[in-house]
C-alpha cells in the first residue's frame, strides 16, 4: 500500500481502516455472498454504510463500551460487519464456534460475561438460549436468519436487518456518541477476543488489540504482496483466528474482497466459481480435494487416464522448480507447458485454483506426496506456522525457499528462539495482550520480556535457517528404555495415507509404541466399493479383515521409514488396533479445530490401552457418544489387535534382555 | 390432554374451513375403497390421514387432489361446491402434492425439476418463449427466483445442478417438495413424506414440513404411517380402517380411541 506516514498513524483501528478503503476504495468490492442462487455483492462504501447502520442499532439496543458481544453463525458478509459495528461501539466481538454444543457455549458466555449473541439461525438461538440455563448474562438475541423465529418471545430479540433500520432511523439522535466512540478506538483498545480450542482444560479467551491484528495484517500483507485486487473465500470458522486475520486483518488492510459461500455444503462448488487468488485451508482439504480427483480419475476414461498420469510424472519431475524459478530443460519445460494446456490448467480449474497466487496451510502437517501435487501443478502452496496468541503468524515459507518438512522462517516482525528444553519461543507485535480474566495462565505463557512458549518442541535446520517442529513439548516423552518417544511424529507419518483419517499413538514409559487408528470413511468406503466389500456400518467395515491387512501394510511402511532415524527407532508401532468409531469433537476427543486430545483419549479407552499392551488378541468395548443434537447414546463393540512387524529393533531388544 | 393443547385446537376450530368432504364414497367396480367419510381441512393446518395398509388414504388423497372423483358425495374447496376437473385445473385452484412413489424427472436437474412446478405461472407465448425474449426473458427471470427462495428453504443448494436421478431417495423426496411448493398452492398434499426415511431424515423431512407451514400459510394434509412423526406435527387427525372413518380429533384424543387402538393393534378374538 502506499500510505504516507501521517495517514499511517490515524489507521489505528479497524473502523478507520473501512473509512479508508470507503474513501479510497469505494467503488471496489468488499463483500460478496452466494444467495439465491446468484453472487450478491458489497463495494467497500456500501458495507461501510451498512456496518455504520448496525452500530447505531446496536448502540440504540444499549450496547456499552467494554461489554462482550459473541457471535455465533457462518461465515456471511452480516457476521463481519457485527463485529466491526460491536467494535465501533467500543465493544469486544467474540466469535465461537457454531458446531459448539449448548455447555461449551454456556462456558464462554459465561466467562466473558456477554451481553449480546448474535446468532445465525433459529438452531444457534436456541443453543442460547439452551446455555443461559449456567449463562445469565445474555440481555438481547439478535439473530439473521428469521425462518423458524417468528413464534420465539420477541421481548429481547431482534432480526439484525431490523437493528438496521432502528439505527438508521435513529441516526439523527445518536451519530454524534457512535462518532465519539469510534474517535476513542486506539492503538491498544481490544479488536476481538477469541477462544482457544485448548486441548487441555477449559478455552481461554485470548484478547488481541488492534496493533495485534494491523500490524500482523500489514507484515504479512507485505511479506506476500497482497493487494486491493486480491480475492479469498471465507469458508473457515469465524471464531479461529486465522479468518479474523485473513477476512478482517487483512482485507481491511489492503482493501482486497471478501466472499462467502453459499453454505458449508456448497463451499466445493462456490470456490471454483470464486476462483480465489489468496487462499488458505488446513491439510485435510487438500487431502480431500486429491482423494477426490484420484477417484473421479479411476473412473475417468482409458485416454484421460494415461494423459493424468503421463503428465502428472512430468509434473512431479519438475513443476515444483519451474514454480520456484529454477533452471530447467527446454525439453521438459515445452512438455510441461503443454501440460498445462492439456491436463494441469482444467484441473487447476474444476479445483478452483486458476487464479491462485498465494496459498497456505498450516495446524497440521501435510504429507508430502499431498503438498508436492499441487506445488507440480504450479499452485503456489506454502506452509506457515502460528497459533491464535501471535495473531497466527510465527513461521512461514517465502516463495522459492517452500518444503514440506519445514515450517518456514520467522515472518516479518517476528523473533524466535528455541528454549533449552527444545521448546519453540516468539516475541512479535502480534502477541497476544492476556488471557481474558486468566493472569495465572498469562503469566505462566507470556514472560516479562514478551516472549511466548508455544508449547511446541521443534529446531532450527543449520544450513536453510528453516523452522521444524517435532511435537508438542508435553507430548515428547521418553519409553521405558529412555528414547525419545514423539507421538505426533508417527501419527502424521500414519496420516499421509489416504485411508487413516486419524492415529493415536501410545508408549511414554511403556516398553514399545502401540496405535489406536481411525479409517477415513471416505477413501475406505470406496475402496471397499471397488473391490466388492459390503458392509453395512462404519464398525462393521472399521473391522473388516481386509481394512486391517491394509492398515498393517500402512503401518509396516511407517515402521520402516522411523527406522532409518536412529533417534525415533524407538517409536515404531508393534501392536494396533481400529476404532470402531471416528473420534469427535462432540465426544470431547478432539478440539473443535480437530487435535487429538491425548489424555480424555487414555482416559475413556483406557480397556483399549490395557488390551494393547496386556498382549490379547481382541477387546470388548462400549463407547459413549454425543449426537449432534447433544443427546448421549452408547456403542458397543469388539475390537481386533494385531501386530505389526518392527525393523532392526527386535535384535537389539533381544540382546538387552540377555 | 395438556393445556396447551387444548388450545391448540381451539385455535384450530375458530379457522376457516378451506376444503370440506361431503359423504365421500369412491368405488372401483364392486370394491368400496372409500364409504361414506365426511371430514374438513382448515385453513392453515396441518392434517393427517392415518390407518393401517389398504385403509383407503392414498384414495381419499386422490379425491381431495381431483384425480378420483367419488361416485357419491360431494367436494367444497373455498366454500364452492368443486365439479370434476381436468389436472392442470386442480393445480390453478393451488392445490399441490407429492406421490408416494417419487414422481421426478430423473434425467433433468433438481433445479429444472422444481421449475416445472411454476409451469402454471409462465404465460408467454409459444414465439417468446422460443427466442427467450419480453416476456418469456422476464418470466423465467421471475420464477427462478422464486425457485431460488425454495432451494434456500430445503437447503438443498448443493446439489441444484444435479439430475435428480442421481440423488438419494431422501433427496429426491425433498426435491420432490420443492417441486410442490414452487407452484405455492394453498393446500399442499404429502402421500408418505417420511416412508424409507431414516431417523435423521424424517426429523429433517418434519422440520421443513413445520416450517412451510408456519413460515407460508400453508395447509398440508399428509398421509403417514409413523405414528411418532403424525403426532407431533398435525393439529388434527382423521383415521380410517377399511375405507371408514374410525376417528376424528386431535392427536391426543385420538390416541385415547378404543377404536383406533383395536385398528392399529387388532381385536383378540376369543
Amino acid at each position: 500500500m502506499t500510505e504516507t506516514p501521517a495517514a499511517t498513524a490515524q489507521l489505528r483501528s479497524i473502523p478507520a481502516l473501512l473509512a479508508r478503503n470507503a474513501a479510497q476504495l469505494g467503488t471496489r468490492p468488499a463483500y460478496r455472498e452466494k444467495e439465491f442462487g446468484i453472487w450478491q455483492s458489497w463495494t467497500w462504501s456500501e458495507a461501510a454504510d451498512e456496518v455504520r447502520a448496525l452500530a447505531l442499532g446496536l448502540l440504540e439496543l444499549g450496547l456499552a463500551p467494554g461489554d462482550h458481544v459473541a457471535l455465533i453463525g457462518r461465515n456471511r458478509p452480516m457476521h463481519y460487519w457485527a463485529m466491526v459495528a460491536a467494535q465501533m461501539c467500543g465493544a469486544v466481538p467474540v466469535p465461537l464456534y457454531q458446531d459448539a454444543v449448548a455447555d461449551e457455549m454456556a462456558y464462554v458466555l459465561g466467562h466473558c460475561g456477554a451481553r449480546f449473541v448474535l446468532c445465525g439461525d433459529q438452531e444457534q438461538v436456541d443453543k442460547v438460549i439452551e446455555a443461559e440455563a449456567s449463562a445469565h448474562s445474555v440481555d438481547r438475541i439478535i439473530y439473521t436468519d428469521p425462518r423458524g423465529l417468528r413464534k420465539y418471545d420477541h421481548g429481547r430479540m431482534d432480526a439484525l436487518a431490523d437493528v438496521q433500520a432502528k439505527g438508521r432511523a435513529a441516526r439523527a439522535d445518536i451519530a454524534a456518541e457512535l462518532d465519539r466512540r469510534i474517535a476513542a478506538l486506539d492503538y491498544d483498545s481490544t479488536c476481538v477476543m477469541l477462544y482457544t480450542s485448548g486441548t487441555t482444560g477449559r478455552p481461554k479467551g485470548v484478547v488481541l488489540s488492534n496493533r495485534n491484528i494491523i500490524e500482523t495484517a500489514k507484515n504479512s500483507a507485505e511479506f506476500d504482496g497482497l493487494g486491493p485486487k486480491d480475492e479469498v473465500l471465507a469458508y473457515l470458522p469465524m471464531a479461529w483466528v486465522g479468518d479474523f486475520i485473513f477476512s478482517i486483518g487483512q482485507a481491511y488492510w489492503t482493501g482486497f474482497c471478501v466472499s462467502c459461500p453459499e453454505g458449508a455444503h456448497t463451499m466445493m462448488t462456490d470456490l471454483r466459481e470464486i476462483g480465489p487468488s489468496y487462499f488458505f485451508a488446513p491439510p485435510r482439504v487438500f487431502e480431500g480435494q486429491l482423494t477426490n480427483v484420484m477417484i473421479r480419475m479411476e473412473d475417468a476414461s482409458r485416454l484421460k487416464r494415461w494423459l493424468f498420469h503421463r503428465f502428472m510424472a512430468v509434473a512431479r519431475r519438475v513443476g515444483p522448480a519451474i514454480l520456484d524459478g529454477r533452471r530447467v530443460g527446454a525439453g521438459d519445460r515445452l512438455t510441461y507447458n503443454l501440460g498445462k494446456l492439456l491436463v494441469y490448467g482444467p484441473l487447476k480449474n474444476t479445483m478452483g485454483y486458476s487464479r491462485i497466487r498465494v496459498g497456505y496451510t498450516a495446524g497440521e502437517a501435510i504429507g508430502p506426496e499431498i503438498f508436492d501435487f499441487y506445488r507440480s501443478l504450479g499452485i503456489n502452496l506454502k506452509q506457515l506456522y502460528g497459533q491464535t496468541e501471535a495473531s497466527v503468524f510465527i513461521t512461514q515459507q517465502p516463495d522459492g525457499e517452500v518444503r514440506s518438512d519445514t515450517v518456514g522462517v520467522p515472518s516479518p516482525g517476528v523473533e524466535v528462539r528455541i528454549g533449552e528444553t527444545g521448546e519453540v519461543f516468539y516475541r512479535s507485535p502480534g502477541t497476544f495482550v492476556e488471557y481474558y480474566q486468566n493472569a495465572e495462565s498469562t503469566a505462566s505463557t507470556k514472560d516479562a520480556e514478551g516472549w511466548v512458549a508455544t508449547g511446541d518442541a521443534g529446531f532450527f535446520e543449520e544450513d536453510s535457517g528453516h523452522l521444524r517442529i517435532i511435537d508438542r513439548a508435553k507430548d515428547v516423552g521418553k519409553m521405558a528404555d529412555g528414547t525419545m518417544f514423539a507421538p505426533k511424529y508417527v501419527e502424521n507419518k500414519l496420516k499421509f495415507y489416504p485411508d487413516i483419517l486419524e492415529a493415536v499413538v501410545i508408549g511414554n514409559g511403556r516398553d514399545f509404541c502401540a496405535a489406536m487408528i481411525n479409517i477415513d470413511l471416505n477413501a475406505v468406503g470406496n475402496w471397499a466399493e471397488r473391490n466388492n466389500i459390503a458392509y453395512a456400518s462404519y464398525q462393521e467395515l472399521a473391522g473388516h479383515p481386509r481394512v486391517y491387512a491394509s492398515i498393517r501394510e500402512h503401518v509396516e511402511a511407517v515402521n520402516r521409514s522411523i527406522a532409518d532415524d536412529p533417534m525415533l527407532a524407538g517409536c515404531q508401532i508393534r501392536r494396533f488396533l481400529v476404532l470402531h468409531k471416528e473420534l469427535d469433537p462432540d465426544d470431547g476427543e478432539m478440539t473443535r479445530t480437530r487435535k487429538v486430545r491425548r489424555a480424555v483419549i487414555n482416559d475413556k479407552y483406557a480397556d483399549l490401552v490395557t488390551a494393547l499392551y496386556d498382549g490379547s488378541d481382541s477387546v470388548k468395548t462400549e463407547t459413549e457418544v454425543t449426537y449432534e443434537d447433544g443427546r448421549k447414546g452408547k456403542i458397543r463393540a469388539t475390537l481386533r489387535i494385531e501386530e505389526a512387524e518392527v525393523m532392526g529393533q527386535s535384535e537389539a531388544r533381544k540382546v538387552a534382555a540377555e | 390432554m395438556s393445556e396447551a393443547a387444548v388450545l391448540d385446537a381451539a385455535i384450530v376450530d375458530t379457522r376457516p374451513v378451506l376444503m370440506d368432504l361431503k359423504n365421500i364414497t369412491l368405488r372401483f367396480g364392486g370394491v368400496e375403497a372409500i364409504k361414506n367419510i365426511s371430514f374438513d381441512i382448515r385453513e392453515g393446518e396441518i392434517r393427517a390421514i392415518i390407518g393401517p395398509n389398504g385403509a383407503g388414504k392414498s384414495s381419499m388423497l386422490n379425491v381431495i387432489s381431483g384425480f378420483y372423483i367419488p361416485q357419491e358425495g360431494e367436494v367444497w374447496f373455498r366454500g364452492e361446491k368443486r365439479g370434476p376437473m381436468k389436472p392442470y385445473q386442480v393445480a390453478r385452484l393451488g392445490i399441490a402434492r407429492t406421490f408416494q412413489n417419487i414422481a421426478l424427472f430423473e434425467g433433468m436437474s433438481v433445479l429444472d425439476n422444481i421449475m416445472t412446478g411454476r409451469l402454471n405461472r409462465m404465460k408467454a407465448g409459444f414465439l417468446s418463449q422460443a427466442i427467450w425474449w419480453g416476456a418469456a426473458e422476464r418470466e423465467e427471470i421471475e420464477n427462478r427466483a422464486a425457485v431460488e427462495r425454495i432451494i434456500d428453504f430445503l437447503e438443498i443448494q448443493n446439489i441444484r445442478k444435479t439430475p435428480v436421478g442421481r440423488l438419494p431417495y431422501g433427496l429426491k423426496k425433498r426435491v420432490e417438495l420443492a417441486r410442490a411448493l414452487a407452484a405455492e398452492p394453498q393446500l399442499l398434499l404429502l402421500d408418505e413424506p417420511m416412508a424409507g426415511m431414516n431417523v435423521e431424515e424424517k426429523e429433517d423431512m418434519s422440520r421443513f414440513i413445520l416450517d412451510v407451514n408456519d413460515e407460508f400459510g400453508t395447509t398440508i394434509a399428509l398421509i403417514e404411517h409413523d405414528m411418532g412423526v403424525v403426532m407431533d406435527l398435525s393439529d388434527r387427525v382423521v383415521v380410517m380402517d377399511y375405507g371408514r372413518k374410525i376417528g376424528d380429533g386431535t392427536p391426543a384424543e385420538v390416541r385415547a380411541s378404543q377404536a383406533v387402538i383395536d385398528a392399529y393393534l387388532g381385536v383378540a378374538h376369543d
